[in-house]
């Protein structure tokens, strides 16, 4: 009895033995070289995986780092310029400072601001939404409001808002990874400069119908009317289609458009309330729809 | 035993309110909008500007390349304007609108009734014409006719089919064609048959309209050239592919043309379309419509001149009626909801359908359970489920190798699915990206 079991474990020590010789003889044989750093970027990188530098995940682009002779071009926007300086220590390289960004939802077309004409009951999805007709309202430039850049979003920073149908960019979440930017078929999401105290001063519309048309699909819509572009002391703003567009490396943020807009379509976040009371009654009530949209 | 084609297939009520109501013609209206991309290819380029003066007839649009088509004034009147209007695809395109002034008709088109037997022209006079007069597939697929009529170097075609089969629950437009207008159809045919060179034409029409199978008999004869077949009644028969399957027993292959089997497809509207410009001199710009729904009070069959807006067809038809829930472009199954009832009236409209509001929205999704009944229902022999799966999924390439763009969107899926699922919408949306992905991949 005894020797069975010895014998038994005799074999199938010696078996194992005989396996680990060769495993390590074939380990030894077809070694891969890997460069150390590649941990090493991988580790400084955010671990989000999220796609926003144009690579897979945090480990591709780890290797791409690695590989690159000149890396100012590669940009973690999760991570920052914090997180690329760490890198390029690593790395012994040097890399370009970035502003950092934030994505902004250019539509301001609320359920009050624009009127449902149809009822959409397909796929609750906005981009099979797109492919099929011009969305829910009379503007086919908007937001659609079946939320396909908050299922995007790896970072809890965008959400929609029940109230008025469209999404808001939760400003400390948001890392400009760009996801959100991709999933939207009407390309309303932009990644801006992000200013100080998460200030903000954009054209909150994308609509290129002519005036008449647009003003009657949305109450907030840019109707191309001009007069920011003339108002603007710094060229900051184009005006392209019947739509205008502040150019943020441009834009000093003095509020100047906020005002002339005749149709409150430029949108002004995060600003104190002003001293000089320059503008009417029903502009203070446009900009209380514009802070229901964003809390 | 009657024929049909063998994959999949459904049969929905078929519900031809209008069958018996005789064409009627449908006042002039007061504007039309006519889209300058009404058919299947380049969308053409419009050689008129604000203001002009336009007689029913004249070119307003001329065609960019080979698949492409002529657009020409319905009315006559003055161009109000061209610009971007919402038509019956739900999205803004470059339209031409008309404010109607008077009838007149360009020189040199024969408006009179009178029957034109003899076929003087020649093959490629005829092709010429179909190209000049803008004809496209009338059944809806709206792909240009003189592109259909032009064999490349190297196929060969013996047989013409003509599709008379109208599958599509509620509409009577092309049955009432085939009773009304079935002389100068027939002379439409043989011009078809001269410009593809071909010595037989079959004519399929399902058994549910006996009286045009019988009343086309009556006129041929004993002609021996042109068949009538009368089909068993199954959804989606109109498809081409589908009807040479259960006329000819001929399989198209997968990716390919009715012209790979050597039959080539035309609809009855437009081989009526083909006699009128032809023998007439008359372009393209009227059409038999089906306007009909359940509650409407005058549901009718209305020759209507291309781009008048949807809502005065409703009218004519008694109004539209209070309990309305979605007014539809086409029929029941391949149609199209309206956003706005000012769309107009395109080559392609084959009926307007006026649908109660019971009947209007969907019904709650459930899960796929895999029972395969889409399996079983699809006539190109595709899997649905899996497909909406993958388009759910955006895996595009997998779509690509399960043969998404054979689908003919005819929504035999999603009408036999007991979940409710949106299928043919999620196919639909794949099928956009897996041409945008072949696209790409061509210009590269």
């Amino acid at each position: 009895m005894t020797t069975t079991v010895l014998y038994t474990i005799l074999s199938l020590s010696g078996l194992g033995a005989v396996a680990a010789m060769i495993l390590y003889a074939a380990a030894q044989k077809f070694k891969v070289y890997e460069d150390p750093r590649i941990d090493q970027v991988e580790e400084a990188l955010p671990g989000a995986n999220c796609g926003g530098c144009g690579y897979p995940g945090c480990r591709q682009f780890a290797e791409a780092l690695v590989k690159a002779d000149d890396i100012s071009d590669y940009y973690c926007p999760v991570g920052g310029n914090d997180t690329m300086k760490e890198v390029a220590q690593i790395l012994g390289r040097e890399v370009a400072e970035q502003e950092p960004k934030v994505a902004v939802v250019r539509c301001n077309g609320s359920f009050q601001n624009r009127k449902r004409t149809s009822i959409y009951e397909g796929p609750s999805s906005c981009a099979i939404e797109a492919s099929l007709f011009g969305g829910e309202t009379d503007c086919q430039y908007g937001c659609l409001g079946k939320g396909d850049c908050v299922e995007v979003c790896d970072f809890e920073a965008i959400f929609m808002n029940e109230e008025t149908g469209l999404p808001y960019v939760i400003d400390d979440n948001c890392t400009a990874c760009g996801a959100c930017v991709d999933a939207c078929p009407n390309n309303i999401i932009e990644l801006r400069k992000r200013y100080k105290k998460d200030r903000k001063i954009y054209v909150s519309c994308v609509n290129e119908d002519k005036p008449a048309a647009a003003k009657k699909a949305c109450q907030v819509a840019c109707i191309g009317c001009n007069k920011c572009v003339k108002v603007c002391p710094f060229d900051a703003i184009t005006l392209e289609n019947n739509l205008a567009y502040i150019i943020p490396d441009k834009c000093k943020l003095c509020r100047k458009c906020v005002d002339v807009c005749p149709t409150n379509a430029i949108a002004e976040i995060g600003f104190p309330p002003r001293r000089n009371k320059r503008r009417n009654a029903k502009k203070e009530s446009a900009d209380q729809e514009q802070s229901k949209n964003q809390s | 035993m009657l024929k049909t084609f063998t994959k999949g297939g459904v049969h929905p009520a078929e519900n031809k309110i209008t069958q018996d109501k005789a064409i009627e013609k449908a006042g002039l209206p007061k504007k039309v909008i006519i889209p300058i991309a009404q058919h299947i290819g380049a969308p053409s380029s419009p050689v008129v500007k604000k203001k002009d003066q336009v007689k029913a007839g004249d070119v307003i649009a001329r065609s960019q390349g080979f698949v492409s088509s002529n657009i020409h004034a319905s009315v006559s009147g003055t161009v109000a304007k061209v610009d971007h209007v919402v038509d019956a695809s739900g999205f803004k395109q470059p339209c031409v609108v008309i404010n109607t002034e008077d009838d007149q008709w360009a020189d040199g088109i024969d408006t009179s009734d009178a029957l034109v037997k003899d076929i003087d022209a020649s093959a490629e006079e005829i092709r010429q014409k179909v190209l000049e007069a803008g004809i496209v597939g009338m059944g809806g697929a709206t792909f240009p006719s003189h592109v259909k009529l032009s064999i490349p170097e190297g196929k060969h075609v013996d047989t013409l089919v003509i599709n008379g089969v109208e599958c599509e629950p509620y509409l009577t437009s092309d049955h009432r064609v085939m009773l009304e207008r079935a002389e100068e159809m027939l002379v439409g045919i043989r011009l078809l048959m001269k410009a593809l060179g071909v010595e037989k034409a079959l004519i399929g029409i399902e058994n549910n309209k006996p009286d045009a199978i019988a009343h086309l008999n009556e006129w041929l004869g004993d002609d021996p050239q042109i068949e009538v077949y009368g089909l068993k009644v199954k959804y989606p028969q109109g498809g081409e592919k589908q009807l040479i399957n259960a006329l000819l027993d001929r399989e198209v292959p997968s990716g390919g043309l009715p012209l790979d089997v050597g039959v080539v497809v035309h609809n009855v509207g437009t081989a009526l379309a083909v006699y009128e410009a032809v023998q007439k001199n008359k372009p393209l710009v009227e059409r038999v419509v089906t306007v009909t729904g359940p509650s409407l009070t005058h549901p009718t069959n209305l020759l209507v001149r291309v781009g008048t807006p949807v809502g005065e067809l409703i009218e004519a038809a008694g109004g539209l009626p209070e309990d309305t829930g979605k007014v539809v472009s086409g029929g029941p199954m391949m149609g199209k909801a309206l956003k706005t009832l000012d769309a107009p009236v395109v080559k392609g409209t084959s009926g307007i359908l006026v649908l109660p509001q019971k009947w209007a929205h969907r019904e709650k999704e459930l899960h796929c359970v895999r029972c395969a009944q889409c399996v079983d229902a699809c006539p190109m022999g595709l899997e649905p489920y899996l497909l909406k799966q993958l388009a759910e999924r955006e895996r595009f390439e997998d779509l690509e190798k399960n043969s998404v763009l054979d689908c003919i969107e005819c929504g035999s899926c999603s009408f036999t699915c007991p979940a409710r699922l949106p299928l043919v919408e999620y196919i639909r949306y794949g099928k956009t990206n897996v041409n945008q992905i072949i696209r790409n991949r061509k210009q590269q």
